[in-house]
């Protein structure tokens, strides 16, 4: 990323985790010395409603914004089905990327929605069945979101993942690997 | 070694009352609140807190067992936000002057209706004039750093007086950032065990909260008003303190790039961090800007206050709470009246934003600067402006 502060929207549905992906993100790069923050869109929560979640990361200095991320240079979506109803790239900056858990190829998606940015897909989904046996994508996800971004080292997860999930670490930061090297990114358009 | 860490403010502020080895905390749980009450519970739960927890079935009880809880001399905890605030109201007066430590941190929020769980500062201005001491935070560290120098401050035998620790809801409270949480024995270094000085107890007998007729209620809140003011001292020697063993530091007006301002912008809270950038922006465009931020809410520290603005042309103070049919926000009318006096004092623009969650950007701030700035020079038909709505 060429930003020196790096502002993160994640799409997921109330229940899909993208809150957890924002909070692990953040714990990650703290854990890297860098600054960071994560929060979700405030108010009460409801499974299965659109919900959006939000990371700042900094390399070098505190983070002292506090608002939504309205421009971001990434936006991670958890639930294809939500590219249907929601503008998910409102406010991605022109050189931002989306990163979009799918079967579709970057072709097919900017075939069937107004997506003018840079992509990048994964089929999340089919990953988290097979490796957590279970399609929540949250941690899979991360995967996708480092190989394309490269903002936090895929080790440092490690630790927020097993104070997140215990026993179950492991499989996670599987699934994440998996992710990791089933992302395709579209080059720089 | 503290280690740094990334953790929500809400749970990082808990872990803060964990350090101070609270021994009672009676709450009810509301929205933004609700993590530190639930993360507290989970504490004593597990055992990694040897407190009672009392689960009470409203505010109002919250606070009255903390007012019980804190006449024994117990260490006493709670949290609340908005409408919960408000349902204790009656009972914060008797804390205030009954002279029970008690810490409390509010988690700023709206206040119905039309319902809101999202922040404001609208629940802080109702509890004014409540006797409490009152400190606005505006990150995670000094949510936790406060609230440890909360628990100093109102036990001290020359103060005696309860404190609220305000965080504003969401915008800190479900916030994740990196904070560095103080080591136990340090803080327990800090923080000597709480020695009330005429708890109740059934062998020596005493009566608390006595009805004042006319012969003696005077005497009563003037001496208490007398306390709240003279605690001042005490909460400076206390961060003076607190600085000493943690390195940070923390005044009762903070000041950012406002040495040779002409214009100062006034914010309270979590928004005055976006605000600082504000202030770069319109540095480095060549505008003589700075801010300050008002930290002790009270005893309100007059002169620091009048220090902080006595050489600026303008100052633009944002409040995010409404005073209705009012001469503008609370926290503005105060500092009129507090320069009023004054021989040199700066033009003063009153706006009033950010209220029920609503965030205000950078940009928004600087629209915020840049507008008080025309006001100051030609003047406004109005009390105060309203920032960011929607015609």
């Amino acid at each position: 990323m060429v930003e020196k502060l790096v502002g993160i929207r994640w799409h997921g549905r109330g229940g899909q985790g993208a809150v957890t992906s924002a909070e692990l993100i953040a714990q990650a790069a703290i854990n890297e010395g860098k600054y960071a923050q994560a929060f979700p869109s405030f108010g009460p929560e409801r499974r299965g409603a659109p919900v959006q979640a939000f990371n700042r990361i900094d390399k070098e200095s505190p983070i002292k914004i506090r608002a939504e991320v309205t421009q971001p240079d990434v936006v991670v979506v958890l639930d294809p089905g939500l590219l249907s109803i929601i503008k998910v790239t409102a406010g991605l900056k022109e050189k931002g990327l989306v990163i979009i858990n799918t079967k579709k190829t970057a072709a097919q998606i900017r075939a069937d929605f107004d997506i003018a940015n840079r992509i990048a897909t994964v089929d999340a989904t089919k990953i988290a069945k097979e490796v957590l046996r279970v399609p929540i994508v949250n941690t899979t996800m991360i995967g996708a979101l480092i190989k394309a971004t490269e903002v936090i080292n895929m080790e440092s997860v490690k630790e927020p993942l097993a104070n997140r999930f215990g026993k179950l670490a492991q499989r996670n930061f599987d699934a994440m690997k998996r992710s990791y090297d089933e992302t395709v990114v579209e080059e720089q358009r | 070694m503290a280690k740094r860490k990334g953790i929500e403010v809400s749970i990082a502020l808990s872990d803060a009352v964990k350090l101070t080895n609270a021994d009672v905390i009676a709450a009810y749980p509301i929205t933004p609140q609700t993590h530190i009450v639930e993360h507290l519970a989970e504490l004593v739960a597990n055992g990694e807190l040897d407190a009672a927890f009392i689960p009470v079935e409203s505010e109002h009880s919250a606070m009255s067992a903390c007012l019980g809880s804190s006449a024994t001399g117990a260490r006493t905890f709670t949290a609340t936000a908005g409408q919960g605030l408000e349902l204790m109201h009656e009972v914060l007066y008797v804390a205030s002057s009954m002279r029970l430590p008690i810490v409390m941190a509010v988690a700023n929020r709206a206040l119905s209706g039309p319902l809101s769980v999202w922040g404001d500062h609208s629940d802080v201005m109702a509890v004014r004039d409540t006797g409490w001491i009152q400190i606005f935070v505006e990150n995670g560290q000094e949510a936790i750093d406060h609230t440890i120098c909360a628990f100093r401050i109102a036990e001290d035998n020359r103060v005696l007086l309860p404190v609220m620790v305000h965080l504003d809801g969401f915008h800190l409270t479900h916030m994740i950032e990196p904070v560095t949480l103080p080591e136990e024995e340090d803080v327990s270094r800090f923080l000597p065990p709480n020695r009330y000085p005429l708890p109740l107890d059934p062998v020596k007998p005493v009566a608390m909260g006595d009805f004042a007729p006319p012969v003696i209620y005077t005497e009563a809140k003037w001496a208490q008003e007398i306390n709240l003011r003279n605690s001042k001292s005490i909460i400076l020697e206390v961060w003076r303190e607190f600085e000493k063993a943690f390195g940070r530091k923390y005044l009762p007006v903070e000041h950012y790039r406002s040495e040779d301002a002409k214009t100062l912008i006034m914010t309270m809270g979590s928004f005055s961090e976006t605000a600082s950038l504000a202030v770069d922006s319109l540095r480095q465009k060549g505008e003589s800007v700075g801010q300050i931020k008002l930290r002790l809410w009270r005893p309100f520290p007059f002169k620091e206050l009048r220090d902080a603005v006595k050489n600026a042309d303008t100052l633009v103070i944002l409040d995010r709470a409404l005073s209705y049919g009012g001469p503008g926000g609370p926290v503005c009318t105060e500092i009129r009246a507090a320069l009023y006096n004054e021989a040199k004092k700066p033009k003063i623009v009153s706006f009033v934003g950010g209220m029920g969650g609503r965030d205000i950007s950078v940009a928004g701030f600087e629209q915020i600067i840049t507008q008080g700035m025309e006001i100051a020079r030609k003047g406004s038909p109005n009390e105060y402006e309203i920032f960011g709505v929607r015609e």
